[in-house]
């Protein structure tokens, strides 16, 4: 059960005064609101190796993932190809899907008819440590 | 309004928990053992295929994992919770009208659902959860309980079902036909010891209960009975329990990795286990006022000494504070230890659970301030932060020892995808 949060100033009534600041109040902010559109659909992971380097994935970034959101194209998705899972943009062409990485060191990876593919989840969020 | 009731149920729930995060376990044989790595209590469809019972113990079909590729898992339950949970919560976006009945199943009332097919309905939540979650359900819909659990157990045994089998507009005829298949031990709220007895009766299928002399169904099986057989010819006897767990008793116990007679190591185990009582307690923010402690031998070892014995302590304020609970879990613990015996399981039990709210509401006076300011729960609370954000066992208390020598077995179990943040997935790209 979801604990239910209230911000009340209890004015105790022997100060007399009531705080200014109360006609202020606000909700704080909640990063799981931000980040978190639905709950039970949504993953965290941790993302290794530099194949994504230039869409803001880092190694040692943790991905947010939902997936509950069908692909669209260009989305940055969780796939798994060939019992392994994997981080690429997802591009949506004509006849076509292509697993394209994020780094000119890579190619695109053109998914064939024999591979077995499945997009696990969508991407929706990466929590990078600017100091690590 | 008629009840109808969706039963939902997780396909093989620990196996299909360990495939969300191993899609190399997709059509392979795996089994998810009990605590200590005993015997099997989750076998995915190639391993029931394999003649792997349920609850066949461990060593007896090793030799499977070279022979078949068999995969083996110790039980997770960080992640299975975790997993129930999600699936519960994909639940609730369709109804709110849900009982959850265990790890792996829920009832939800579709009463207030206006739908033309509550077949197609019931598709909508199969895909549902298995897009969000990726865990595979069966459904049954009826309208009682019981009949839910009887088209369950076809829709399990029957792939042609696609997953759903609603009996909602099924004739009589039809329903029976079901009935007639389905042996009567099979029947959900009969069991074994009630079914030695119809079987004398030759009462064997569910059809044959369905129209048996009432008077004697409630003979043998008192009121409860009677009310299985009206749910059979489709009155809604047993309505949805909204009771959370809350209110009812905590338990914490497990088996020994190896059998002990030693008070030290029986009583890090019991404060182990209060500690995690505790903690379960604190997180739905209540306090209990009873704690019982069990202890017994292995009863299955006919050449030792057998003993089992069982102890309680009233409180006097309740209490959610490990430090009081450990106290107390000792003292109980002292008093029924004996020596010279070889344990097997000790456990603690909370009851008499108390919400916080109801304990402030009752004390609606000068000391409710000290009361919430108490010492003690600030302390326990900053413990249970630093725990929540460090990881489990960042502060741990003393009494519960530091080798745990006592501690079960769980050599082959997979990573804490969800609850731990050291044991994430990884994805290398």
């Amino acid at each position: 059960m979801k604990k239910f949060e209230l911000n009340l100033f209890l004015n105790p009534v022997t100060a007399g005064f009531p705080s200014p600041a109360s006609d202020y109040i606000d909700k704080s902010i909640d990063l799981n609101e931000i980040l978190i559109k639905n709950k039970p659909a949504t993953f965290l992971v941790r993302a290794l190796g530099d194949s994504m380097i230039n869409a803001g994935i880092f190694p040692e970034d943790i991905l947010i993932i939902d997936k509950s959101i069908s692909p669209s194209h260009k989305n940055i998705v969780i796939a798994i190809l060939n019992g392994e899972f994997t981080v690429k943009r997802l591009i949506k062409e004509k006849n076509k899907i292509i697993l394209r990485p994020e780094n000119n060191k890579y190619k695109d990876f053109e998914i064939k008819e024999e591979d077995d593919f499945k997009i696990w989840g969508v991407v929706t969020f990466v929590i990078h440590n600017p100091n690590l | 309004m008629k009840n109808i009731f969706a039963l939902v149920d997780c396909n093989n729930f620990y196996v299909s928990c360990e495939r969300i995060f191993n899609p190399k376990l997709e059509n392979k044989p795996v089994v998810v053992l009990s605590n200590n790595d005993g015997c099997c209590v989750a076998r995915s469809n190639e391993a029931k295929k394999l003649g792997i019972k349920m609850g066949e113990p461990f060593f007896k079909i090793k030799d499977l994992v070279e022979k078949e590729g068999l995969k083996v898992y110790s039980s997770n339950y960080e992640l299975y919770g975790d997993i129930s949970n999600r699936v519960s919560e994909t639940l609730f976006t369709f109804s709110p009208d849900i009982e959850i009945y265990s790890i792996d199943e829920a009832f939800v009332n579709l009463k207030r659902i206006y739908t033309n097919s509550y077949e197609d309905y019931g598709r909508k939540i199969r895909e549902r959860i298995f897009d969000w979650v990726n865990i595979p359900v069966s459904i049954g819909i009826s309208p009682t309980k019981t009949l839910s659990k009887v088209a369950n157990q076809f829709v399990k045994k029957d792939k042609s079902f696609g997953g759903v089998l609603s009996l909602i507009n099924k004739s009589e005829e039809e329903i029976n036909e079901l009935l007639k298949n389905l042996d009567v031990s099979d029947v959900w709220g009969i069991g074994r010891q009630y079914s030695k007895k119809l079987y004398a009766e030759n009462i064997k299928s569910a059809y044959d209960f369905k129209y048996s002399n009432p008077k004697f169904i409630q003979k043998i099986m008192t009121i409860n009975g009677l009310k299985t057989q009206n749910e059979l010819k489709g009155v809604s006897c047993i309505p949805l329990e909204y009771e959370t767990p809350d209110k009812k008793g905590i338990c914490s116990s497990r088996s020994f990795g190896k059998l002990t007679s030693s008070f030290k190591e029986l009583n890090e185990a019991v404060s182990t286990y209060t500690t995690t009582a505790a903690e379960k307690l604190r997180s739905q923010n209540s306090k209990c006022k009873k704690i019982t402690i069990f202890i017994r031998t292995n009863h299955f070892r006919t050449n030792d000494k057998q003993y089992a014995n069982s102890k309680s302590y009233n409180f006097l304020e309740p209490t959610s504070y490990t430090p009081d609970l450990i106290k107390a879990s000792k003292f109980l613990l002292k008093q029924i230890f004996k020596e010279n015996y070889n344990y097997q399981k000790v456990g603690v039990i909370l009851t008499e659970i108390i919400n916080e709210n109801e304990i402030q509401n009752s004390l609606f006076n000068i000391d409710t301030l000290q009361y919430k300011n108490n010492k003690k729960d600030l302390i326990i609370s900053k413990v249970d932060e630093i725990n929540k954000s460090l990881g489990n066992n960042s502060i741990i208390f003393a009494a519960n020892g530091i080798k745990k020598e006592w501690k079960m077995k769980s050599e082959k179990r997979s990573d804490r995808f969800t609850t731990n943040l050291n044991e994430l997935l990884k994805i290398s790209n």
